[in-house]
């Protein structure tokens, strides 16, 4: 009898495609978000994923919050279709922490409404059972309870991740997804705030989603790491097997890219090139071919197949 | 020969209530690339523009010796300043995005400033800008300069910008968190090819960051600012090597290293928030949230020396 | 984070002149408006035809009595210009009611929800700026006569356009920001978000907008009313009194230019308002 372990958040083959307006004179474009994603994230774990913009992250984020619908392909989390959940449901066993703490509370309410709206959405909690845990919260997260009074625009930015984070916690769910959450604070603030995730996480046993474009954070945070290029994972794999063994060109060109506070090494030739990656035009064949430094001939016409590896895989047609 | 850029004590005020630079004193010599580095809100973005004076309305500054080539700013009018904006001082900025006017080409851009400068003919500015289009690696020069800003991406609305700044063949660049609002791989070409110019040229370059790797990586000397002011200033190898000021010492600890990170510790942090110092302020603005403070750091802070061009604001000895 | 900004550059929100002036302009209208049969020194429909015609105060041969003077039909002037300005401001604030429950529900409603809904708010929008807003009202008025409430009611579902338009791209743009978001997830109703998430968060432009609109159907009734197709006669309406002093222009000046100048300041005064209040919140809203 096989002991398989639900996985907390399943993705198989979803697709997401945007329909762009070209106005009344143009045509209207197609923008592929994300296309044939699929992984398995075990509970308890921390998926990283990386790419730079139009990869298709955030869509991804929004897909698995069920926030936009899926085109194609199956979303489960905790072994449910997240389609299917209604509202309070899927509250209470997914949330999000996003990356701009300036936009992310409503700059009207106060801090101690902001972390009471999931109880109160859910509409079977007494007053005084959400009194009690909106304070338990903020005393969590590092915020003095008289902190509870203020409004968004009171408070520095780190101070707002973390009412964020309370608000995200409160219901007590089983999966966060961070969508950047470090990237708009300052440095000595980041490690704040990622210390404070790493407790959080031990402590209620959570399942992360942790979307960055800052690899070195998510080398910190993450147990596993796929790297996304124009909406497909072109290398998925344990955190330490991809950052000492990368196979895919692209995953090596971004971890060549990180500059390391070490004087002396000068800027790295990424050896990249001028194009820009366009989701409204993905290239046939490797979608990454135009910008490979190693790209050949049969990358623009072969679609690379998935070799897998211990914990996930490469695309790459020129990898074994 | 007197420093390319000689700033002593600059103070920067924004109405009664916030004073946005403390006392900020650094060099740029020719050929050097100084990166000015620290947090939103030390003051380093107001010190740039303080340079340039170009402040928000409201704004003022003093300074006891603001020199660019030996001949005092402070003493120039709007016409003086116009007349090297652009000519022997350049700025690039952030924001790709909203820093080239969307109605015009990119050419008319670039040639504008030229022919305001050097009063040269429409031919001859055109000439220049495909050329050094050319330089900052952008492929069919002539192409990209009829083509207006929406049409490019952001890399290379950025080496655009580069370009734009080069035209007059400026002595001094201040660049403002040019590589920003960029993705990673982008800002790694960014960064090379602005550290390969200013070797060719021999520019003084004054780059603004807060990311401790591009330091590292492009910097012949640093200077680290913490609410208004220079809290530490050593040429790079130094700085990382041997940092003084508890607050540099903080701020490397926090910054996580590829390769090298054990999950289970936890990332070095500085615990507490950057405070709003208003006029009046006295002290060490750091001194909430520094384990080593004491008494006297609420009065006054000696300047010292830990060895030549090494100097920081600490009571702590060397 | 870049640079600090200030504005501190010529005086704003509060602090400019003219919001004040318009503040204290709005003010009074607002009390004659509300306390007018307590203020007004004589009955503003009392007639008596021995006193004609007589002149202000500032003209020789002025009786004290009435410090305006009297028109054509010997009322007392103050009275009927004090009596005009509480049918303006409540023609205008009523409209502005209806137009602005009307404009903000479509508008909300095509911004919020967007797609097909989206297409038929803007389909209606544009209808609606192609109807000629006067001549439809003269028609309908026309038709079925004049009264108050028909005059409110056909003004309030021509002019709801502002509304609608301001109130979809607000919505539209905070419809997009993450806190939103954050409170989908949160497993709020689409009610709870709209309501509690949206709609406050677009409350001070629509604010501005509806000072605005005052000033706008004040000016619209009373071109009705010049016409004879807005409010009924013996109700003093400015539009009317200028009107009817018309045959007395040149004789008798003040009939005309009392009621003329009593509508420009209270325009003007609601528009230096209204520019107050779009800085006020505007720079609140940029931080």
């Amino acid at each position: 009898m096989s002991t398989k372990t639900q996985a907390a958040i399943e993705l198989r083959s979803v697709g997401k495609t945007f329909r762009v307006s070209g106005g009344i004179l143009g045509k209207d474009r197609r923008v592929v978000a994300v296309d044939g994603v699929s992984f398995a994230v075990p509970p308890g774990g921390v998926l990283g994923v990386v790419g730079e913009s139009g990869c298709g992250k955030s869509t991804l984020a929004r897909l698995i919050l069920g926030l936009l619908k899926p085109d194609s392909g199956d979303i489960a989390v905790e072994g449910q279709r997240i389609v299917d959940m209604d509202r309070k449901a899927r509250a209470r066993l997914i949330q999000p922490v996003f990356q701009d703490p300036f936009s992310s509370l409503n700059p009207l309410t106060r801090v101690r409404d902001i972390v009471a709206m999931p109880l109160q959405a859910q509409g079977s909690f007494s007053r005084a059972e959400i009194a009690r845990r909106v304070d338990e919260m903020l005393a969590r997260v590092g915020l003095p309870g008289e902190m509870g009074n203020r409004l968004p625009a009171e408070l520095s930015g780190g101070q707002r991740q973390r009412v964020a984070i309370a608000r995200a916690l409160v219901l007590r769910p089983r999966i966060v997804v961070c969508d950047e959450p470090t990237s708009a604070l300052d440095v000595s603030v980041q490690a704040q705030i990622l210390n404070l995730l790493a407790e959080l996480r031990r402590d209620l046993g959570l399942t992360y989603l942790f979307i960055s474009h800052n690899l070195a954070v998510v080398e910190h945070v993450a147990s596993e790491v796929a790297v996304m290029y124009l909406g497909r994972i072109v290398e998925k794999k344990p955190t330490q097997a991809l950052f000492h063994q990368p196979e895919h060109p692209y995953t090596r060109a971004l971890l060549a890219s990180v500059l390391t506070p070490e004087p002396g090494l000068g800027v790295p030739d990424v050896g990249l090139g001028d194009i820009m990656p366009d989701p409204a035009n993905i290239p046939p064949g490797c979608r990454f071919h135009p910008r490979c430094p190693i790209a050949e001939p049969r990358c623009s016409t072969e679609t690379p197949p998935l070799r897998p590896r211990p914990g996930g895989g490469v695309e790459c047609l020129l990898v074994a | 020969m007197s420093a390319l850029l000689e700033i002593e004590r600059l103070e920067v005020g924004f109405g009664a209530a916030t004073s946005a630079v403390r006392g900020a004193s650094l060099t740029v010599e020719r050929g050097e690339t100084h990166c000015l580095v620290g947090e939103s809100g030390c003051g380093k973005s107001v010190t740039a523009l303080a340079i340039m004076n170009l402040l928000a309305r409201g704004g003022h500054r003093t300074a006891q010796r603001l020199d660019f080539q030996g001949d005092d700013l402070l003493k120039l009018d709007d016409r003086g300043m116009a007349r090297l904006r652009g000519n022997a001082m350049a700025m690039i900025f952030q924001e790709p995005m909203t820093s080239l006017n969307p109605a015009y080409t990119i050419g008319s851009q670039m040639t504008e400033v030229m022919r305001r400068h050097k009063k040269v003919s429409q031919r001859i500015a055109t000439d220049r800008a495909a050329d050094l289009l050319g330089q900052v690696g952008i492929t069919a020069p002539g192409l990209r300069l009829g083509q207006f800003p929406h049409q490019l991406s952001g890399g290379l609305r950025q080496r655009v910008m580069i370009a734009m700044a080069l035209m007059c063949e400026p002595q001094l660049l201040i660049a403002d968190e040019p590589t920003t609002a960029l993705d990673v791989t982008v800002q790694a070409q960014i960064l090379r090819l602005l550290a390969q110019l200013q070797r060719d040229l021999g520019l003084g370059l004054l780059l603004i960051t807060h990311d401790l790797g591009i330091v590292a990586r492009i910097a012949h000397r640093v200077s680290v600012m913490y609410a208004g002011e220079v809290v530490e200033s050593a040429a790079t190898a130094q700085l990382f090597a041997d940092p003084k000021h508890p607050y540099t010492q903080g701020l490397l600890r926090c910054v996580p290293v590829p390769g090298k990170q054990r999950q289970d510790e936890p990332l070095g942090s500085i615990p507490g928030t950057v405070p709003r110092i208003g006029p009046g302020f006295e002290g060490c603005g750091f001194r909430d949230r520094c384990t080593f403070a004491d008494a006297t750091c609420a009065h006054t802070v000696p300047h010292q020396t830990a060895a030549p061009g090494h100097d920081y604001l600490c009571r702590l000895a060397p | 984070m870049s640079v600090v900004t200030v504005n501190a550059g010529p005086r704003r929100g509060w602090r400019s002149a003219g919001t004040w002036v318009g503040a204290f302009i709005v003010g009074i209208a607002l009390i004659c408006a509300i306390f007018a049969p307590l203020i007004v020194p004589h009955d503003p429909f009392a007639q008596d035809l021995d006193r004609r015609l007589l002149v202000p105060f500032w003209m020789e041969g002025h009786n004290p009595e009435f410090i305006l003077g009297t028109d054509q039909l010997g009322r007392d002037y103050l009275s009927r210009l004090i009596w005009g300005c509480r049918i303006s401001m409540l023609i205008g604030i009523t409209v502005t009611i209806v137009s602005g429950l009307i404009g903000i529900t479509i508008g909300v409603l095509g911004g919020f929800f967007g797609g097909r809904i989206d297409d038929a708010v803007l389909f209606a929008i544009t209808t609606r700026l192609s109807i000629p807003v006067v001549l439809v009202a003269l028609a309908v008025v026309g038709l079925l006569g004049t009264s108050m409430t028909l005059l409110v009611l056909t003004l309030g579902l021509l002019l709801w356009d502002r509304f609608a338009v301001v109130a979809r791209s607000t919505s539209m743009q905070v419809r997009n920001l993450d806190f939103v978001a954050a409170a989908w997830c949160a497993g709020c109703s689409r009610f709870r978000v709209l309501s509690r998430e949206v709609l406050p968060n677009i409350a001070s432009h629509l604010v501005v907008v509806a000072t605005l609109e005052i000033a706008l159907a004040i000016l619209l009734e009373a071109t009705l009313s010049f016409l004879g197709l807005g409010v009924p006669p013996p109700l003093p309406s400015w539009g009317l009194m200028i009107a009817e002093a018309k045959d007395y222009m040149f004789f008798s000046p003040w009939v005309i230019v009392i009621p003329g100048v009593a509508l420009f300041v209270l325009v003007l005064g609601i528009n230096l308002l209204g520019d107050g209040l779009r800085d006020a919140f505007g720079t609140r809203s940029r931080s």
